[in-house]
């Protein structure tokens, strides 16, 4: 058993160690992670599902790229509004206490390290904390880059969600990304069906594993592993 | 006192071929879809375009880009599940594109109508859209240089402007307006509404008249039956 005791408020709301998290599991874990009172930006996909498991009490502020704090969730029917909607161009809904601003402002948000957190997907992560999320390098691929590499850079937290190991069975945490990069050294965290990874000045640290053993881990996954600390306290604060 | 032209024809009538032309909106908040008919049906070409993205579907920039009206378009994010005329374009090399991070693309839009010569910044740095740009180490961070980008023309989308040619916006429809507005030598905005001058609160007026040049008003599209029933 190599997972830490439960850092859920809701021990029972997610599987035991026996199994790796399904996508809905993981975005609860990832919303359960982010402190109260956060400024938090998610990025398009599988990180959008995050937004469903934040309590209230939780008092998150979501940032959309296009230009507003105080995101709400999702519009359906009488409330879909052309003129609102989120990065995904999905008509959302706003909080009360939202704001506007234009693309310059909400772009200096992120470069300025004001969010607290962002999520997003990848290909890869490094050893290293590179990120590589918006390029193949395939030749016949057109290139899209959007907000990526803004909030890769500006966001004082960049967690990632992703799958740990890509169709062909092989890692996408790696030692050396070799998609081309969205950012340097940018990730501290990530959160995958398999595990959760501290990026530290140590090395990359497990927080703990869903289905897998330590050494199971360790023998798909060509970086080197640090253990969970043992102590809860510090294990959360080791990031 | 900007023109206040009585169609968008008229509005765009003056935008020749190779004018470098901003195009506000974010999917299709903001996007001036009557303004970009207009440029359509007036024919100029061999634009280059500036716009988060490279046309959605089969209507406004998408139409402008598979007529090949576009030599060049600068934005973020041109790859969309429906951006099938910009990938035929790409793909056949009959389009140029220049691809820029989105804050980046924002910033140097602000750079412009600020008379800022460019900015470093930590965006980019280290990877392949910073290959070949000058590079500085500040406070111990790797930054890109990148220079302003201005316009000729700057078509855009506000909800409400006064006769003086102050507008403000609706929700997330603000997106690149507000600066494009203030980097080009031409700003023309379609708004659904034109009001008298002195009738906008100036405590909530975003972009100062100063910068607008013409206005046209296109109203908002009157809700089909059906959608009126839905709002019920």
């Amino acid at each position: 058993m190599n997972r830490l005791p439960s850092t859920s408020p809701e021990p029972g709301a997610r599987p035991g160690p026996e199994a790796r998290l399904n996508r809905e599991d993981l975005a609860r874990l990832v919303a359960a992670d982010i402190k109260s009172g956060s400024y938090v930006n998610l990025g398009i996909g599988q990180p959008t599902l995050v937004s469903n498991y934040l309590r209230p009490e939780q008092a998150v502020t979501l940032h959309t790229e296009n230009g507003m704090l105080g995101m709400g969730p999702e519009a359906h029917g009488a409330d879909i509004d052309e003129d609102l909607i989120n990065a995904g161009k999905v008509p959302v809904t706003e909080l009360p206490g939202a704001s506007y601003f234009h693309h310059a402002d909400s772009f200096a948000m992120m470069r300025g390290g004001h969010l607290d957190v962002c999520v997003l997907g990848a290909f890869q992560v490094s050893a290293t904390g590179d990120l590589a999320n918006w390029h193949t390098g395939a030749p016949d691929a057109i290139p899209a880059v959007g907000g990526a590499m803004d909030l890769a850079t500006g966001a004082k937290d960049v967690y990632v969600m992703m799958n740990l190991f890509a169709k062909d069975g092989t890692a996408k945490l790696v030692p050396t990304c070799t998609y081309p990069l969205t950012g340097v050294g940018c990730v501290t965290r990530i959160y995958t069906p398999e595990a959760v990874f501290l990026l530290t000045e140590d090395g990359i640290r497990v927080r703990e594993t869903f289905g897998i053993t330590l050494a199971g881990l360790q023998g798909r996954v060509k970086v080197e592993l640090l253990p969970p600390l043992a102590l809860r306290k510090v294990a959360r604060t080791a990031n | 006192m900007p023109i206040i032209a009585s169609t968008v024809a008229e509005a765009v009538a003056g935008i020749r071929d190779n004018s470098t032309v901003m195009i506000g909106g974010f999917g299709n908040a903001g996007q001036p879809m009557e303004l970009i008919d207009a440029l359509l049906g007036g024919g100029a070409t061999g634009l280059t375009v500036v716009n988060n993205n490279a046309g959605q579907g089969d209507a406004g920039l998408a139409l402008l880009i598979k007529e090949r009206r576009v030599a060049k378009i600068i934005c973020s994010f041109p790859r969309q599940s429906d951006s099938w005329h910009f990938d035929a374009a790409y793909r056949a090399g009959e389009i140029e594109l220049e691809l820029v991070p989105q804050g980046t693309l924002a910033e140097r839009i602000r750079a412009a109508g600020a008379g800022i010569g460019g900015f470093f910044t930590p965006t980019g740095y280290g990877t392949l859209l910073s290959e070949g740009k000058e590079t500085r180490v500040i406070d111990g961070r790797g930054h890109v240089y990148e220079t302003p980008i201005h316009a000729d023309y700057a078509l855009i989308k506000a909800h409400t402007a006064d006769r003086a040619g102050n507008l403000i916006y609706r929700k997330t429809a603000r997106n690149f307006g507000p600066i494009m507005a203030t980097a080009a030598s031409i700003t023309i905005v379609q708004v659904s509404n034109i009001v008298a001058t002195g009738d906008l609160d100036p405590e909530v007026i975003v972009t100062p008249c100063i910068y607008v040049n013409t206005i046209v008003r296109v109203p908002a599209p009157t809700p089909t039956l059906a959608e009126y029933e839905v709002n019920q």
